[in-house]
């Protein structure tokens, strides 16, 4: 019995595993495989190893094509002109102005009838929703949604919106087309974000006498706020680089000259003008590098590095948002 | 009264079984009380199944005290034959309780013996959880208040609950106070302030805070967030306030701090506390009730329960037999 203790203490001590192991070991009378700690400790070394080669190509995977895009697109992206001036000659040559604004206008518009509706559903399935096949429905819909390729999404756009709406090739119909396409991932980024409020804040607000409606707007929106800004930013950047669904919706033209200015929202020239076409960044790249002409190369690798930038803008910009919204709640 | 000494009994107006353990006059007492109201107090009977009377007669100090208080104190909550379900299985049998105005009642008993279900029973919280079920009668304020018409908003606001996580908004300490009460109708600054003062001093948090109202509720320690979190009951002036293990996250000297404030908010309210910590429910209770497996195996005064407990499975359970 004593030789026993003795050599599983050893094992114990020749398998480095530290204080706790050789107490348990010697306790309980455990025999210690040496061989298999050796094998183990060896497995997690290679483990390690091969997690790290993964993430390290991954990393490397990102940073050269960024960092190819950016050295392609910078001379024509610092450009004077290129970021304040239409296009030209067709696309040609000139700027990307209307285009980078057409997108940001679309982006508003998008955010702007996608996130009430998102809430919404959200706010239902979490707070409200009966477990029962409706619900189960819902969910699978929305799921779904989220995996419809956004060419299709795109297809029903034109045919719903542009056609028998009479929309035509409109800033509106491809802003319900992106919205289509962003609410399955806002409701889910918002579901998630109200799950993770802890469910003591409803039952306090519950103990208080305070209605289910009450405890959402006034403690659980306002808890997940962070998360959900974060969310809607992030999905912003997806809605933001989109090409497929406006193909075919908001159409492949700007109009040569926008008017800033005007007021005039039935006016085809007014910027405003949610029923005038409108091309966004994504489908001008699509549509210049098409058309194959070699003139328009620089504009194409421009106009790329733009958008890129855009979107790490509006990834960054979502961080920071959700830190500082964090911040402000728990430490004000 | 009957003086005749029967053998096991059950009080026939409280439903209060005697083991037989001990002498069991209770059955005969209570048969005899003709003008019983159906409540432990109305009856004579304490609830733990053995007359007052009898423990007087045996000489107890705490008898005597307890029969001086017992039939003076208000019963302002009482259960009678309350059974939850949560989906098939049945976690609460047949329980009934009184709970007394200006006493703390502790419910006590091993993990998953039911006092945390029954506790959330009273406010009808478990109304919130999916599949649970709540049958039988629970009486506040001259009604059962479980049926679907209860107005539970209205209920709410009069039975209070303090959780066993300190949950405070994430909002100011002020508005943390202000906030049930100003969407249930209170208005006017003046008056929001006024209470937002009761409600700390009665939290015994007032001198700590009194300078930083307006910062985040979260700049508190865990002790004082559950001192707000009871202000913030406190704000609502319930009748009732329902405490769910309210120490077990926090420090001894916070835990004193609640322990002494409760002493004081007790006076016009009755408290009703689930613990796992034996010594704070004889600091702080007046009567304690033992959870078993779902049953509620026995209640009294808590000093008879520490001292003299009837049942084995809660003698048991206090010398440390199982946890």
């Amino acid at each position: 019995m004593a030789n026993t203790r003795q050599a599983s203490r050893q094992a114990a001590a020749a398998c480095a595993a530290g204080e706790g192991a050789q107490a348990s070991a010697s306790a309980s009378g455990l025999r210690v495989n040496t061989a298999h700690v050796v094998r183990a400790q060896r497995m997690d070394r290679l483990a390690t190893g091969v997690l790290t080669a993964i993430a390290v190509f991954v990393m490397l995977i990102v940073v050269s094509m960024v960092g190819y895009i950016l050295v392609e697109g910078a001379s024509t992206l610092f450009s004077p002109g290129f970021l304040t001036e239409p296009s030209r000659s067709n696309g040609t040559a000139g700027g990307v102005a209307y285009q980078l604004f057409d997108s940001f206008y679309l982006l508003v518009i998008t955010l702007l009838i996608s996130v009430p509706v998102s809430l919404g559903a959200a706010v239902f399935l979490t707070e409200y929703a009966p477990e029962g096949p409706v619900t189960r429905i819902a969910s699978t819909a929305i799921e779904t949604l989220s995996s419809l390729p956004s060419i299709v999404v795109g297809m029903f756009g034109f045919l719903v919106f542009s056609v028998n709406f009479g929309w035509k090739y409109s800033i509106i119909s491809g802003a319900v087309a992106l919205t289509m396409f962003n609410i399955p991932i806002l409701v889910r980024v918002i579901q998630q974000a109200l799950e993770d409020v802890p469910q003591h804040q409803r039952d306090a607000c519950l103990a208080m006498g305070l209605t289910r409606w009450e405890a959402t707007v006034h403690v659980l929106i306002p808890s997940a706020m962070p998360a959900i800004v974060t969310g809607v930013v992030l999905s912003a950047g997806r809605v933001f680089g989109e090409a497929a669904a406006l193909l075919f919706t908001s159409g492949m033209s700007s109009p040569v000259r926008l008017n800033f200015l005007s007021l005039d929202f039935s006016s085809p020239t007014c910027a405003w003008n949610i029923f005038r076409p409108g091309e966004s960044l994504a489908v001008h790249i699509y549509k210049i590098y098409g058309e194959g002409s070699p003139a328009a190369q620089h504009i194409v690798w421009g106009t790329a590095a733009l958008l890129m930038v855009c979107v790490l803008l509006f990834n960054i910009a979502s961080r920071v948002a959700g830190k500082a919204l964090a911040k402000r709640m728990t430490a004000e | 009264m009957s003086d005749v000494i029967l053998g096991d009994g059950e009080c026939e107006c409280c439903g209060h079984t005697n083991d037989g353990v001990e002498v069991g006059a209770a059955a005969a007492t209570c048969a005899a009380a003709p003008d019983c109201d159906g409540s432990p107090a109305g009856c004579g009977c304490d609830s733990a199944g053995v007359s007052v009377r009898e423990r007087v007669a045996a000489g107890s100090e705490l008898g005597r005290a307890a029969a001086a208080m017992a039939p003076t104190s208000e019963v302002v909550l009482e259960t009678r034959g309350v059974n939850v379900y949560y989906g098939d299985n049945h976690a609460l049998h047949d329980t009934s309780l009184a709970f007394h105005k200006g006493e703390i009642t502790a419910l006590i008993g091993p993990s998953g013996c039911g006092k945390s279900t029954f506790l959330r029973s009273l406010n009808l919280m478990n109304r919130e959880i999916r599949g649970c079920r709540v049958e039988g009668e629970i009486l506040y304020d001259g009604r059962n208040i479980n049926t679907r018409e209860e107005n539970l908003y209205e209920l709410r606001r009069s039975i209070g609950m303090v959780f066993q996580q300190p949950n405070p908004f994430h909002k100011t300490i002020y508005e943390n106070i202000v906030f049930a009460p100003k969407r249930h109708g209170l208005r006017g600054k003046d008056n929001l302030d006024a209470l937002v003062e009761e409600s700390l001093r009665g939290a015994a948090l007032w001198d700590e805070v009194k300078d930083k109202l307006h910062q985040s509720a979260f700049s508190l320690s865990g002790g004082q967030q559950q001192r707000l979190c009871i202000a913030r009951t406190l704000a609502m002036h319930p009748d009732v306030i329902l405490f769910d293990e309210p120490c077990s996250a926090l420090d001894p000297i916070s835990t004193l701090a609640i322990e002494d404030l409760m002493q004081n908010v007790v006076r016009d309210r009755a408290i009703v506390i689930v613990t796992h910590n034996m010594e704070q429910a004889s600091r702080v209770s007046n009567r304690t009730a033992f959870f078993y497996m779902g049953d509620m195996v026995e209640y009294g005064e808590t000093d008879q329960i520490f001292q003299r407990p009837r049942d084995k499975r809660l003698n048991d359970y206090l010398t440390g037999m199982f946890s």
